[in-house]
């Protein structure tokens, strides 16, 4: 295509360093800000991966999709604010660790 | 005088009733008067009928009692001369024995429960011999079990009370089990249960030695070996005497343990259909009688001694019904009833008198102290060997001529029979000479009062002149023909029990002869113990059926069978804590977690795709 200047394989193997960091980033750090940060980048890589195929293949859908995600994480980003929120004031920290009352 | 026989049973079980229902209302006099009255009462009724008896059966059907069926059975009774002698030896020596146990049970804490389960034995007994069907019977049966439970853990709060009675309720019910399975082969093969009609349908259908006669006649048997402490189900007779003494005496010795030679006697035309069961009979009477003898003279506990007689004498009854004797093993029967009786009296006397003290080597020395009752113990010891001119005499002289007129093994059964009558006079006059002769060791603090010693003395008189009464079975049983043995054989007979007094005497009393050397050496040791202990029948039973079930019941104690169950509980469980373990609520671990599935997930796919 003419438009596309970068081969699909480098954006989605950016799109996949992006996920694997995103997850690394969510299951090592404790700070919940950064969690919701590294879910934003895996969400993000994941977005990025539609936008690429959708112009791979010269179809809306990917771009489609990619609105779709940037909705839904608009949504759990408010939600996920409000929860930092709410655990700052109850444990008086961010460490995601301190949330433990559910265990077994 | 047929409108009179219902009140025979009825008036103990009145009685019985207002006792059990009124107890808390009856002071001890009325307790007694009522408990003593009514068996009175029903022995003037017994009078009164053998008075006007014309010599035929008498018949009366109160009502139906269960008919279900073919099966039809009421309670109607049916007197003929057997029923009428035992009729008076229940009744009769029934009311001496509760006339002596309201003195020697007076001051119990429950007096009013004591008479009323005396009444109510009294009751069963005369139901079961005055049935007309085996179902009635049988009924009678089970409600002197039950009321020989009852009294045999009188003082229940001893608990080897309570274990003796549930040993005699539980050793008795082999017994029972085996007539109710002999009742129902009786029923399928001619469905009916009166006694009458099934021994002439027997003697129609069946020819002599017909296999299902012999089976029946040996399921009734077991009965009969149960109730009457026969070979082998004998053991728990000794372990009875924790009951109070006049029970003993009219429980265990006069009527009850009797019923087993009644229900022979009453059902012998069965019987005489199966030979080889009345051959059972006479051995089984023989070795009773002779273990017992020997065990007997071993004891130290006075009532055991003569429960152990007990037990010897029912065997000549078993002797004299296994070889055709119908009417001499009754007659042994009611001089039986009499002297045992008495002896069981005399013996409850000594102990009333002497501080509860049951072992003879501690008494002594009572011939000048307790004159009546040294007098009673006497007699009914005399009566007891045989000693000519007593009760006993006659009715044991019958039935061991008549063992040696059997055919076949007959010598054999007398040769037993005389043994066991020399050790009976060994034994009788063994418990005679210690307890009256010698150094007094324990001193009587009273007298027996005039309730305890009017029974003795009518006793005393039984037992010498019973033999000389007559009893009206002529008619029940067939003759049998006059038994003339060889005049060496009466003389052996009548001279062996004398021989046995002479004996004991040099013995015991005169100790010419000091035989403790004998018994206290190594095989004399061994053989007292084994003697003392019953021929170890008890042990053999303990090791054959209680350890085996006593263990099998602490294993299923354990609940080997919950033991599965709780291993599948208990994996649950184990699997249940593994994996609430790995519900850390950490979040970030449960990310990883998931990422490692999904990579986990995503090999698998990978694979599966042939990539």
């Amino acid at each position: 295509m003419d438009g596309l200047q970068v081969p699909l394989e480098h954006v989605l193997g950016l799109a996949s360093l992006l996920f694997a960091l995103g997850l690394t980033g969510l299951m090592v750090r404790r700070n919940i800000l950064f969690v919701l940060m590294s879910l934003e980048v895996m969400l993000n890589s994941a977005a990025l991966a539609f936008v690429a195929a959708g112009a791979h293949w010269g179809q809306p859908d990917g771009q489609v999709v990619f609105m779709l995600v940037l909705t839904v994480t608009a949504a759990e980003v408010s939600v996920g604010l409000g929860l930092v929120l709410q655990i700052q004031r109850r444990f008086h920290t961010l460490d995601i660790d301190a949330a433990t009352r559910l265990r077994g | 005088m047929t409108d009179l026989l219902w009140l025979i049973p009825a008036l103990p079980l009145a009685s019985a009733t207002l006792l059990i229902f009124g107890s808390q209302w009856w002071g001890p006099r009325s307790v007694a008067a009522l408990g003593v009255g009514s068996v009175a009462a029903a022995g003037v009724c017994v009078l009164l009928t053998i008075l006007s008896w014309q010599g035929a059966p008498l018949q009366q059907t109160l009502w139906t009692w269960i008919a279900v069926g073919e099966l039809s059975a009421g309670v109607s009774f049916y007197i003929d001369g057997l029923t009428l002698v035992m009729l008076s030896v229940i009744t009769g020596v029934g009311f001496l024995i509760h006339l002596y146990s309201a003195e020697f049970m007076s001051g119990d804490a429950s007096y009013a429960r004591y008479f009323a389960y005396l009444n109510l034995f009294v009751t069963a007994m005369l139901t079961l011999v005055m049935a007309d069907n085996l179902l009635l019977l049988f009924l009678g049966w089970e409600g002197v079990g039950a009321c020989s439970y009852l009294l045999v853990g009188f003082w229940h709060f001893d608990a080897a009370n309570g274990a003796a009675a549930r040993k005699a309720f539980v050793v008795t019910r082999v017994g029972d089990a085996a007539m109710a399975l002999g009742l129902f082969l009786l029923f399928r093969e001619f469905g009916t249960l009166d006694i009458q009609a099934l021994g002439s349908a027997a003697t129609a259908q069946w020819e002599v030695g017909d296999p299902t006669a012999v089976l029946a006649t040996a399921l009734l048997l077991g009965g009969a070996v149960g109730k009457s402490a026969q070979l082998p189900l004998h053991t728990w007779l000794p372990d009875a005497m924790a009951g109070p003494t006049p029970v003993s005496a009219l429980i265990h010795a006069a009527t009850m343990v009797t019923a087993g030679v009644y229900l022979i006697a009453r059902t012998h035309e069965l019987f005489l259909l199966a030979p080889p069961t009345l051959a059972a009979v006479a051995i089984i009477g023989l070795l009773t009688l002779l273990l017992a003898a020997f065990t007997a003279l071993c004891q130290n506990d006075i009532k055991r001694i003569l429960a152990w007689s007990t037990i010897s004498q029912i065997g000549y009854m078993f002797l004299g019904l296994g070889v055709g004797a119908w009417s001499a093993s009754i007659f042994h029967l009611m001089t039986h009833a009499f002297f045992k009786a008495l002896l069981f009296l005399a013996a409850g006397a000594i102990i009333h008198c002497l501080h509860h003290e049951h072992d003879i080597r501690k008494m002594g020395g009572l011939r000048s102290r307790l004159p009546l009752v040294f007098l009673s113990f006497l007699i009914g010891a005399a009566a007891l060997s045989a000693l000519p001119l007593t009760s006993g005499f006659f009715s044991k002289d019958l039935i061991v001529l008549a063992a040696f007129e059997a055919p076949g093994i007959g010598p054999w059964l007398w040769a037993g029979a005389v043994l066991g009558a020399f050790l009976t006079a060994l034994y009788s006059f063994r418990l005679v000479f210690v307890v009256f002769f010698g150094r007094a060791d324990t001193l009587p603090d009273r007298q027996p009062g005039p309730a305890m010693a009017m029974p003795l003395s009518v006793l005393c008189v039984f037992s010498l002149a019973g033999g000389w009464l007559g009893i009206p079975v002529a008619s029940v049983f067939p003759t049998a023909a006059e038994a003339h043995p060889a005049l060496w054989v009466e003389a052996v007979s009548i001279g062996l029990p004398l021989l046995g007094v002479a004996m004991a005497y040099v013995l015991f009393l005169g100790r010419q002869w000091d035989a403790s050397g004998l018994v206290e050496s190594a095989p004399g040791q061994t053989l007292f113990r084994f003697w003392h202990a019953g021929w170890r029948v008890d042990g053999l039973y303990d090791w054959l059926w209680v350890k085996p079930f006593v263990g099998l019941t602490v294993l299923l104690k354990s609940e080997p069978v919950d033991r599965l169950y709780g291993a599948v509980v208990a994996l649950c469980q184990f699997c249940h804590q593994q994996l609430s373990r790995s519900q850390s609520g950490r979040l970030r671990q449960y990310a990883t977690v998931m990422a490692a599935g999904v990579i986990v997930l995503l090999g698998v796919v990978w694979r599966a795709a042939g990539g």
